[in-house]
């Protein structure tokens, strides 16, 4: 093939002017604001997280003293959960993607996905306004009786800050869930979607659903910080276990929210680079609805040591235990996808598979701390800090990097460089190990989290951990600095690099402002990948009785 | 008509079909918002029945159900708006928003009123509380407080949401006058119609809730 060229006319160089950007409505365009402001916050929340593994090299406090202990780590928890991972890929990939998948020219609400970029930016600036005000020292959960009448640090702003996020969150999942049921271009029917549409249209149900009952909790919150007006006060006989059933109703689901859009990620790369239609589509379809559903009703898991009943604490562990299911039910198709497939190893294609791997361990650990007893043990200890992180970072994060290499040539254009994304990929993945795996064993010796002072005999777990966290943050910055690099000097990457199905593979990189210049027409299944001897045709299948084996 | 469906819609049907689904799905956010009160609530109000029957019985019952009356006219008034628009009568339309937004503001007013009582009387939570002569001696005032947290948060959450639906049925008033809707296109007057209601509809569990037990 001779050397594609960028396309004269595309999104990016449709206007260069300022406002033409602060004022799009462009999906394509928001889910670059968004790239860019969440790249921001990651780097905050993970300066955050460097330096208290810095503190945490030594078993005494000689880096910093316990309050502002407390305020690092519950700055690198708010930022990293309420302002990167939360809106990360339905923000950024969804945004861009959601459209184009499906046939439109944009979301349905394109004024209110501006807005949603607006609101996000406005919880930003509050939360960095508390952080320079002193911070927060009541960790992400916001606990009372603590955090309503004890803390002297930056509740409020903070909580405020929260809360006026969320509502952004809250307007990309009406967005993503109005989008998908309305705009769905001609023969794009519910089974025909991609995986990943599927996936953002469950995370837009808990979004959707479950984000107003954390407003609410942080609105009492802040009457009762602000005007005495308290539900949780228990000097007025309030119960504070109440705040934790109201916070734990969204923030457990919330880790869905994490969660699925990177298994939609990876459902879009497995099969891409294993050239197989994917194994199992309406079995992973209904999953990710089931994890949105069976999310809903586990959050009691988080109070098993709170003063919660036994028999409630029975429930909730049984039905903890029922979201394995559907995970495992993608886990397995995934690896169903990858048997006899013709397997290549790009950098989007090791993020999928270290997060599979990843992931599978922190949703088996998920089960140790779904049993009651074993929780009794572990509670509030490193294991729960490594279990969360094997999900949140192992999984979530993993999945974004993936996403956002596989679709790099659609959003700019250009290729990465891929000698420098393999190397990064398993950066990442070593240097995300040594971080915590140490932790499942600090934890279940028994170091409590959200302790900077801890028994000598803990010192060379948590020097190992330090180490694989500054692993980490290179295999972090390493893209942060190619894929700059790449806007001006990658490859040129041609409208399909990755010879994939999907209808935005059909659109020129960078796609034009209305994506399609005729509303496409689908006829045929998602991920439609030829049999193994016919790979560099993707959409020669005209005969359905060939590739059916009987 | 045409001129009504925004750029990236294939027609007016779809556009008007995302929007009606956009606002329902909105509403369920809010319920889920005001659901969270409501669990609350239904928690205490299981722990501290007796206080919450005192609480209850310092609240102005006339007052309520007055208001109660006022906003489901104000939903009529607005329902009717928008059959009006529906059926190519402006006038009607605009008279009828006018009247929704009387209405509306007349609750806002009798709810400042009964406000000012409760403060009056050292009934808002805080360091300011006192219960005063009780009805059940044995009650503990602090549970009573907790009461009128449910109260004022509820209630007070409700009447910003009034004010807000204000604004929107000012607007959509003002472009009815200019002539905006018709049976081709109402629809920013149906959406405002569809959260104006919910609004009245969290009202008329709030008013058993709070005013009607005992």
């Amino acid at each position: 093939m001779s050397t594609a060229e960028l396309p004269k006319r595309h999104y990016l160089n449709a206007d260069y002017n300022i406002w033409s950007w602060l004022l799009t409505t462009d999906h394509k365009r928001i889910g670059i604001l968004y790239m860019i402001s969440l790249t921001l916050f990651f780097f905050v929340g993970g300066a955050a997280a460097i330096l208290f593994r810095v503190e945490l090299l030594t078993p005494e406090a000689d880096l910093v003293v316990s309050p502002t202990y407390n305020r690092l780590f519950t700055l690198h928890g708010v930022v990293m959960v309420f302002f990167f991972l939360v809106p990360s890929i339905p923000a950024v990939l969804g945004n861009f993607l959601i459209p184009m998948m499906i046939g439109a020219r944009d979301l349905a609400f394109p004024r209110l996905n501006l807005l949603s970029w607006y609101l996000f930016m406005a919880g930003g600036l509050l939360a960095i306004w508390a952080i320079v005000r002193g911070g927060v020292d009541t960790g992400w959960t916001f606990y009372t009786p603590y955090s309503t009448t004890e803390s002297n640090s930056q509740v409020m702003a903070m909580a405020v800050g929260v809360f006026v996020a969320g509502f952004s969150s809250i307007l990309t999942g009406l967005n993503i869930i109005v989008t998908t049921h309305t705009m769905r271009t001609q023969g794009m029917t519910w089974f025909r979607l991609p995986l990943f549409v599927w996936a953002h249209y469950a995370t837009s149900i808990i979004m959707v659903l479950g984000t107003p009952v954390l407003a609410i909790s942080l609105v009492l919150i802040a009457l009762e910080r602000g005007l005495g007006i308290g539900v949780f006060d228990p000097k007025l006989g309030g119960d504070p276990l109440l705040f934790q059933h109201l916070f734990w109703f969204y923030s457990h689901p919330a880790v869905y929210i994490m969660i699925l859009p990177s298994m939609a990620v990876v459902s879009e790369i497995i099969p891409c680079f294993s050239r197989k239609p994917i194994f199992g589509y309406k079995m992973i379809a209904l999953s990710s609805v089931a994890i949105a559903v069976l999310g809903f009703l586990v959050w009691g898991h988080h109070m098993f040591v709170s003063g919660q009943s036994v028999f409630a604490g029975l429930i909730f562990s049984f039905l903890s235990m029922l979201v394995a299911i559907p995970s495992a039910v993608k886990v397995f198709n995934w690896t169903a996808t990858l048997y006899k497939g013709s397997i290549s190893l790009e950098t989007p294609m090791l993020y999928a598979l270290g997060f599979i791997g990843l992931f599978t361990l922190g949703g088996l650990t998920g089960l140790f701390l779904a049993t009651l007893a074993v929780d009794v043990h572990v509670h509030d200890t490193y294991f729960i800090v490594a279990h969360f992180h094997y999900i949140m970072v192992g999984g979530a994060v993993m999945g974004y990097l993936g996403g956002i290499h596989f679709w790099w040539p659609k959003m700019t254009g250009r290729m990465y460089p891929e000698w420098w994304g393999r190397i990064s990929a398993v950066i990442v993945f070593v240097g995300f190990n040594l971080t915590f795996f140490p932790q499942f064993v600090l934890g279940y010796l028994g170091m409590p989290r959200r302790y900077h002072i801890y028994p000598e005999e803990f010192q060379v777990l948590n020097v190992m951990s330090s180490a694989g966290a500054s692993i980490l943050g290179l295999g972090y910055l390493l893209p942060l600095c190619y894929l700059i690099w790449s806007l001006k000097y990658g490859k040129v990457a041609g409208p399909n690099p990755w010879k994939a199905t999907g209808l935005e593979w059909t659109t020129p990189s960078p796609p034009s402002t209305f994506n399609f210049d005729e509303p496409p027409v689908v006829t045929e299944p998602a991920y439609n990948y030829p049999p193994l001897d016919d790979s560099s045709l993707p959409h020669e299948t005209s005969d359905p009785t060939a590739s059916t084996p009987s | 008509m045409s001129d009504h469906v925004a750029h990236h819609f294939d027609s007016a049907e779809q556009q008007f079909d995302a929007a009606r689904l956009g606002m329902w799905l909105f509403l369920a956010t809010e319920i889920m918002f005001f659901g969270g009160m409501f669990a609350g609530y239904t928690v205490y109000r299981f722990l501290y029945p007796a206080a919450f029957v005192e609480g209850s019985s310092h609240l102005h019952l006339v007052l309520g159900t007055v208001n109660t009356a006022v906003l489901l006219l104000s939903s009529l008034t607005l329902a009717l708006a928008v059959r009006s628009a529906q059926v190519n009568q402006p006038q009607g339309t605009v008279r009828l928003l006018l009247a929704t937004l009387l209405f509306g503001v007349v609750f806002l007013g009798i709810k400042a009123y009964e406000y000012s009582e409760k403060f009056a009387a050292h009934h808002v939570p805080g360091k300011y509380f006192v219960l005063g002569e009780t009805h059940n001696p044995d009650v503990v005032p602090g549970h009573v407080e907790l009461f009128y947290s449910f109260y004022f948060a509820m209630t007070g959450c409700h009447a910003l949401h009034m004010i807000i639906g204000i604004v929107m049925v000012s607007i959509v008033a003002v472009k009815a006058w200019q002539g905006s809707y018709s049976a081709e296109y109402y629809t920013p007057l149906e959406m405002t119609g569809l959260y104006w209601h919910f609004v009245d509809i969290v009202w008329v569990f709030l008013f058993p809730l709070l005013y009607l037990i005992g």
